[in-house]
């Protein structure tokens, strides 16, 4: 099982450049938008946290349950061989859909955040010693801050920071300065969940490599909003969630370059990662095993296969200049009304506009949002340094999907005005 | 906007806009932090408590709109009352947000946050400011968390 996935073509897109994205297809696709909440249409602005499913991935499941499930890798009956033919597949599906070299490189974990903290243990537990430097940077996500401060605390690494300006960008030349010899790894987002930033991650790669280091992406907020390639972004890890791609929550991958993740032991021992086992010693499975210890989520991956395929059908060119078009149309009609301030302006964002309203806690611009039917996150967003940064308790964050339109964003404003009207501001 | 009006009364609005007892108290002898890490609300309720009775109250802090109306609308309540009073008092409190059942204890003007019983998210920041002042009651300085 460890077949060389075929090299997607050069451009994958490039057949469908010029067809349009339908957004309102596309909104067909996913049930529970056409749901009414609070007695008016759903306005569901919290993808960021978590993406809504698209039918093929509820059906997807269905039909693993309803027919073809049993345990994976272990059984010679054809019910499991099915099972596990399944959950391959969508292991498949995804080495092709971020063009990794190799489907070994492909670790099923439950998200982002495992991915990450895999990392943390595997190969920094292991590989590195105390004085050897992390550097992350201004815009984390606490799951992008706290598995590295654990390793400090378990081995005595230093962790090194990289700050960002006012309008929530990486200061590159502090960047610069902050990687010397002794960084041996520089992790960050691809795109910030709390402001929307997209960063240099191509740049960012290079300038790691040119120390020795290695470069890991949290991709959690990157992969849904463009389709990486971990080869051209030139990173050693990218890590991501299935769950905010439109598949099943409980599913993510930890992608990494095949002779690193060669090098690392494996960090939870269990079934499934094992070739032989006495009670005097045991022999580690091959990639990808070796990380995936005990029975794991195989309707959700399966699941998580089938949203990459409803991804893979879509025209990516169009996908991403439709979700810039309403990120900006949106931005365009906050920054329109008095009191509003936005937090994040860098000059490449994606799927996120965090802000303000002078006056009113974001709490109850929440509740009042809510009562429209328009579901939004209040608070720190997982990022606390990112609001002490900005001085601010917590924003309020109105996340987009592929099935945003134009009309979410109108409603946005409308809703963002009668906050304003009700509390008098 | 109804509904709206049953959450955020006239009172509400009013309290978090002028919160009463806002500041700090350098009398007070009772202090304590809370903090509600869901939404960073960060408050601390001072207290000047005497023998058996609070004669002061004061709150500092930021807030949602319900959690300054609710410390505000505490420490006008809370002044005069015993120690016991006040515990018996955050106990009915409780009891109103979380709707539970009434103790028969007149609680006069909180009934305004009687609406956050119908949004179990928000409970949290009604209840912040007592769950603090329980805490300075006890001269407890490990700072109040909810979530």
């Amino acid at each position: 099982m460890t077949e060389q996935t075929a090299r997607k073509p050069a451009s994958p897109s490039s057949d469908r450049r010029n067809v349009a994205f339908d957004v309102e297809r596309v909104r067909a696709d996913f049930p529970i938008l056409a749901k009414p909440m609070r007695g008016k249409p759903l306005v569901f602005l919290d993808s960021a946290a978590s993406a809504q499913k698209p039918q093929v991935v509820l059906d997807a499941m269905d039909k693993l349950y309803s027919e073809d499930y049993a345990n994976v890798h272990r059984a010679v009956y054809e019910l499991s061989e099915r099972a596990t033919a399944a959950y391959e597949g969508a292991r498949g599906k995804i080495a092709r859909h971020i063009n990794a070299k190799d489907t070994r490189e492909v670790i099923f974990v439950r998200g982002t955040t495992e991915g990450i903290n895999l990392v943390a243990q595997a190969w920094g537990r292991n590989l590195l010693k105390a004085g050897d430097e992390i550097l992350i940077t201004g815009l984390e996500h606490h799951s992008n801050i706290v598995p590295w401060q654990m390793l400090r605390d378990q081995i005595g690494i230093k962790l090194v920071v990289a700050p960002i300006d006012r309008n929530g960008e990486l200061i590159m030349e502090e960047l610069a300065k902050s990687i010397t010899p002794r960084t041996k790894l520089v992790a960050f987002p691809h795109v910030s969940n709390a402001l929307g930033t997209v960063t240099p991650v191509e740049e960012i790669c290079r300038m790691a490599h040119a120390v020795g280091a290695l470069a890991l992406v949290d991709g959690a907020q990157g992969a849904p909003h463009f389709r990486p390639d971990v080869q051209t972004l030139g990173c050693d890890f990218y890590a991501f969630s299935g769950h905010k791609l439109y598949g099943p929550t409980g599913t993510g991958v930890l992608w990494g370059r095949a002779e690193l993740l060669e090098e690392m032991p494996p960090w939870q021992g269990g079934g499934d990662m094992i070739r032989s086992v006495t009670f005097e010693k045991t022999e580690y499975n091959d990639l990808p095993y070796k990380f995936e210890a005990g029975t794991p989520a195989i309707a959700d991956a399966v699941g998580f296969g089938a949203a990459i395929d409803y991804l893979d059908g879509l025209p990516w060119d169009a996908v991403e200049a439709h979700e810039n078009d309403v990120l900006l149309h949106g931005t365009a009609l906050l920054k329109d009304i008095p009191g509003v301030r936005i937090i994040g302006e860098a000059r490449r964002k994606a799927g996120v506009i965090s802000f303000m309203i002078e006056g009113v806690h974001p709490h109850d611009i929440g509740t009042v949002l809510d009562m429209e039917g328009i579901a939004i996150r209040t608070g720190h967003h997982c990022a606390q340094p990112v609001m002490d940064f900005f001085e601010v308790p917590a924003t309020a964050r109105a996340s987009l999907g592929l099935y945003t339109n134009r009309a979410d964003m109108e409603a946005l404003a409308r809703g963002v005005r009668k906050v304003k009207e009700f509390f008098r501001v | 906007m109804s509904d709206l009006r049953e959450l955020y009364q006239e009172v509400i609005l009013d309290h978090s806009r002028r919160p009463r007892n806002f500041g700090a108290c350098p009398h007070c002898n009772r202090d304590a932090k809370g903090h509600n890490p869901l939404c960073g609300d960060r408050i601390s309720v001072q207290l000047d408590v005497e023998g058996d009775t609070i004669k002061d109250a004061h709150f500092q802090g930021q807030g949602c709109a319900i959690s300054m109306a609710s410390a505000s609308l505490m420490t006008e309540m809370v002044k005069g009352k015993t120690v016991a009073e006040a515990k018996i008092l955050f106990d009915s409190f409780h009891n109103l947000v979380t709707g539970g059942e009434a103790n028969g204890v007149d609680l006069d003007k909180l009934e305004v946050l009687a609406g956050v019983r119908d949004y179990p998210v928000r409970v949290k920041c009604a209840t912040l400011a007592w769950h603090t002042l329980a805490a300075a009651l006890e001269n407890s300085h490990m700072p109040v968390v909810t979530e």
